[in-house]
């Protein structure tokens, strides 16, 4: 720190170092609060691996659940888990780009759209519990359906349907008019536009939006539940993939299922405390999926920013 | 309206002042040399010769300064003219000066002082180069396009009393040939006079260019 | 006595006749123009000469670059446009601001140039093929072959030619403006308008995109909006002086600069700012 020159004058002088001592102050409690949090944060996750940690063996990840613990695993529960991902992926992100791009670019600009987007802001915050009611009611019952991972996809889609287009619409957003108009400037219609050059540099930030999305809803039990995930299940869904043709099936979309939420609540409802430890391992495992699903998003977009960089 | 730039306008008024000035210098060197013509004042002769160096470097100053304001103010339209019509006059003047000078220079080397008549027409040609010298100088002080284009006009008076002087220098010449000498001086004077006219007539185009910005054409000749 | 017309009331004033012999690329007559409810242009007529570069100046505010943007119905991206009268593109008389003309056939015959040089965030030849590619021209050959012309008319192919693959961002600020010219020049419009194309740049690149506009002016029509006098005067053939959105003078830029006829053109090109 250089030294405050005599020339500088006594008030100038008594500013500077009451500045200082603000900085140091803030800094003391910003990093305070830091450590709180992570503290709090490495305590939770400390604690689930000790707990949890040991108990993950290929056995545990190959078996289905058993009345004895230390038979007990997590097969269908985790293969339960990434079909029921798939499908929402596949329903939310195309659904809610696609609504968030035809608001942003297509849709006149009137009371009508203003109206629109407000109400899928909100949506954003009902409470999971409700969507599972909704679709319990609809999807189960009026459309018969059955409690399939279909249906677990459909409703966690809508769930997260509100968060993908609002992503959507602000990655829109973000980009410069510039570039707008440059892209309508050569020519391009609407479509082009959007596909070429409105798209290619959102994707960013709809890819963000999209995992925030699916990491809310890796987590969600209360809807799942509602709409009826068994929490026994010791089969899998038919395989996709079989010998005879046709070669590939949809059959697993209307087989019953559970999720690892829903294995965790129900393994934490037993008494017998190895129960409770293969619960744990079922959360170390979620928040591994997790941490893998976030991953690859941050690579899929450090990838996607290497050519879209402005 | 003023321009924005405050010192362009300054820059700009110090110019019209300096090459005005010069223009009163000129006017005076032309009636002085004229004067000591006529009372055959050696002396005084000498006093104009040495003079002229003032209008050499007033021209110089003057050019000078045109093209600094030319390169540093980048001047378009009439502020453009200005520096322009300012270097071109300055020159027009500078010649009339020298036009003087060479007046002057001639007066020691007459033989005799000029008999009454001669140097009554010399004299009064000498006036109306002054007298247009002068009406063109004020034209320009004022802002004067129309007073411009009166003096343009009338060139040919000054021409026609040229062509007198010469055929009384002439017939001179002819009734007294020892005079011849100073005859010949005497044509030259008289040139030189006709050729201040003619540059005060060229100043009048350029003051008329500077204010409206469009040529006079067709210059009335004999 | 030969005096000139000293008009010393700003006036709306309608060009002078222009000689027959001179080819007209497209004519501007009672343009209206508003955003909602503010009209920016008061009943502008003007020409644009074929194969010339037409410059138009004056204050900020004045309409110059909406006017300029009514050329290519760009406007028509923002609610609340309205254009009234015509921009007639000759040789067939198409109004251009017409309603019933779609704004993409516009654009597809009117190039545009902005102020900040904003390339595609894509490779150096994608972003000059771009054009091509939107109207559906596709032949690899043709494609490189008018990605090579139109870099040259830009004055950049010496720079980029080994390098047509690398990322448009990392050339330098002058270079990409002179990529995005290229670009606007690769499907060969009808007009080419620059919106003051080397504000936003040093003196060095703005001196290089000066000289290929000259050259430019030979393959097409040039209409360029700047605030700099000085451009106006070094590169055009005509210009035009607007105020507050109506024309205040239009002609040679020769007279406009030499000798304005109008005062209040005058006063904005001394300096007389009051």
């Amino acid at each position: 720190m250089t030294a405050i020159t005599a020339d500088v004058g006594d008030n100038t002088r008594r500013l500077v170092e009451a500045k200082r001592r603000q900085d140091l102050i803030f800094g003391v409690v910003g990093i305070f609060v830091l450590v709180v949090v992570m503290g709090l944060l490495m305590t939770l996750v400390a604690d689930l691996l000790i707990d949890g940690l040991g108990r993950i063996t290929p056995e545990f990840l190959t078996s289905f659940p058993s009345r004895r613990a230390a038979n007990a695993g997590v097969l269908s529960a985790w293969v339960g888990t990434t079909l029921v991902m798939i499908v929402t992926a596949a329903i939310a992100v195309p659904l809610g780009v696609g609504a968030g791009l035809y608001l942003e670019e297509y849709a006149a600009k009137n009371v009508l759209t203003d109206a629109i987007e407000i109400n899928v802001s909100n949506l954003a915050g009902v409470p999971s519990i409700i969507y599972g009611l909704l679709a319990l009611g609809f999807f189960v019952y009026a459309l018969d359906m059955g409690q399939t991972i279909l249906v677990g996809g459909l409703v966690l889609s809508l769930l997260i349907l509100p968060i993908v287009i609002v992503a959507t619409r602000e990655a829109v957003r973000a980009i410069p008019s510039a570039l707008r108009e440059s892209a309508y400037g050569i020519g391009a219609n609407r479509w082009q536009v959007m596909w070429s050059y409105i798209l290619p540099s959102a994707r960013p930030g709809i890819l963000t939006g999209a995992i925030v999305g699916l990491s809310r809803a890796i987590g969600e039990t209360a809807p799942i539940i509602t709409i009826g995930a068994l929490t026994y299940i010791a089969f899998l869904p038919p395989a996709p993939i079989s010998a005879e043709p046709p070669f590939i099936n949809f059959e697993w979309l209307n087989s019953p299922f559970t999720v690892m939420p829903i294995q965790m609540f129900n393994w934490t409802s037993r008494p017998q405390a190895d129960f409770h430890v293969n619960a744990a391992a079922t959360g170390v495992l979620l928040l591994a999926m997790t941490l893998m699903m976030n991953g690859f998003a941050i690579y899929l977009r450090y990838r996607l920013r290497r050519t879209v960089r402005t | 309206m003023d321009h924005t730039l405050k010192a362009v306008d300054l820059d700009l008024g110090s110019l019209s002042h300096a090459v005005a000035a010069l223009g009163d210098l000129a006017v005076a060197q032309v009636r002085a040399a004229v004067d000591v013509f006529v009372r055959h004042d050696l002396p005084g002769a000498e006093k104009v010769v040495r003079a002229d160096n003032a209008v050499d470097l007033q021209d110089a100053e003057i050019e000078r300064n045109a093209v600094r304001f030319i390169a540093l103010r980048q001047p378009m339209a009439d502020d453009l003219r200005r520096p322009i019509a300012a270097m071109k006059m300055a020159m027009q003047l500078e010649r009339c000066g020298d036009l003087a000078k060479n007046i002057a220079k001639r007066v020691p080397r007459l033989d005799a002082a000029p008999s009454e008549a001669k140097a009554a027409s010399i004299a009064e040609l000498g006036r109306m180069a002054a007298e247009r010298l002068a009406a063109v100088i004020n034209a320009y002080r004022s802002n004067d396009a129309q007073g411009a284009y009166d003096v343009w006009l009338k060139d040919t008076d000054i021409d026609e009393r040229h062509e007198g002087v010469v055929r009384e220098i002439v017939a001179g010449m002819a009734a007294e040939p020892d005079s011849v000498g100073d005859s010949i001086h005497l044509l030259f004077i008289a040139k030189n006079l006709e050729r201040i006219g003619d540059h005060a007539t060229n100043v009048a185009e350029l003051v008329h260019y500077q204010i409206t910005g469009t040529d006079l054409s067709n210059r009335p000749k004999l | 006595m030969n005096e000139t017309l000293h008009i010393t009331s700003p006036a709306v004033t309608t060009p002078p006749p222009t000689p027959s012999d001179v080819s007209i690329r497209a004519r501007v007559s009672e343009l209206n123009f508003w955003y909602g409810k503010f009209q920016a242009l008061h009943s502008v007529s003007m020409p644009i000469q074929d194969n010339k570069v037409t410059a138009i100046i004056g204050p900020s505010g004045c309409g110059k670059s909406t006017l300029l943007r009514c050329f290519n119905r760009i406007h028509d991206l923002y609610p609340g446009a309205r254009y009234e009268g015509a921009i007639e593109l000759m040789p067939d008389g198409l109004n251009l601001v017409s309603r019933s003309v779609d704004p993409i056939l516009v654009r597809l015959m009117v190039g545009m140039v902005f102020q900040k040089p904003n390339p595609f965030p894509k490779s150096i030849y994608e972003n000059v093929a771009a054009g091509l590619y939107v109207r559906g021209i596709r032949n690899r050959s043709e494609v490189d072959g008018r990605v090579e012309h139109a870099l040259k008319q830009a004055a950049i192919w010496e720079e980029v030619q080994d390098r047509l693959k690398k990322p448009a961002y990392e050339l330098s600020g002058g270079q990409q403006q002179r990529l995005c010219i290229a670009r606007a020049l690769a499907p060969e419009p009808k007009l080419l308008l620059l919106d003051e194309p080397t504000s936003a740049l040093d003196p060095i690149a703005t001196a290089k995109i000066e000289s290929l506009i000259a050259d430019l002016a030979n393959d097409v029509t040039v209409v360029i909006v700047t605030h700099n006098m000085g451009q106006a005067a070094r590169i055009s053939d005509q210009t035009a002086f607007m105020h507050l959105g109506k024309l205040v003078e239009y002609g040679e830029t020769e007279q406009i600069f030499t000798n304005p006829t109008v005062d209040q053109t005058r006063d904005y090109i001394t300096g007389r700012f009051g």
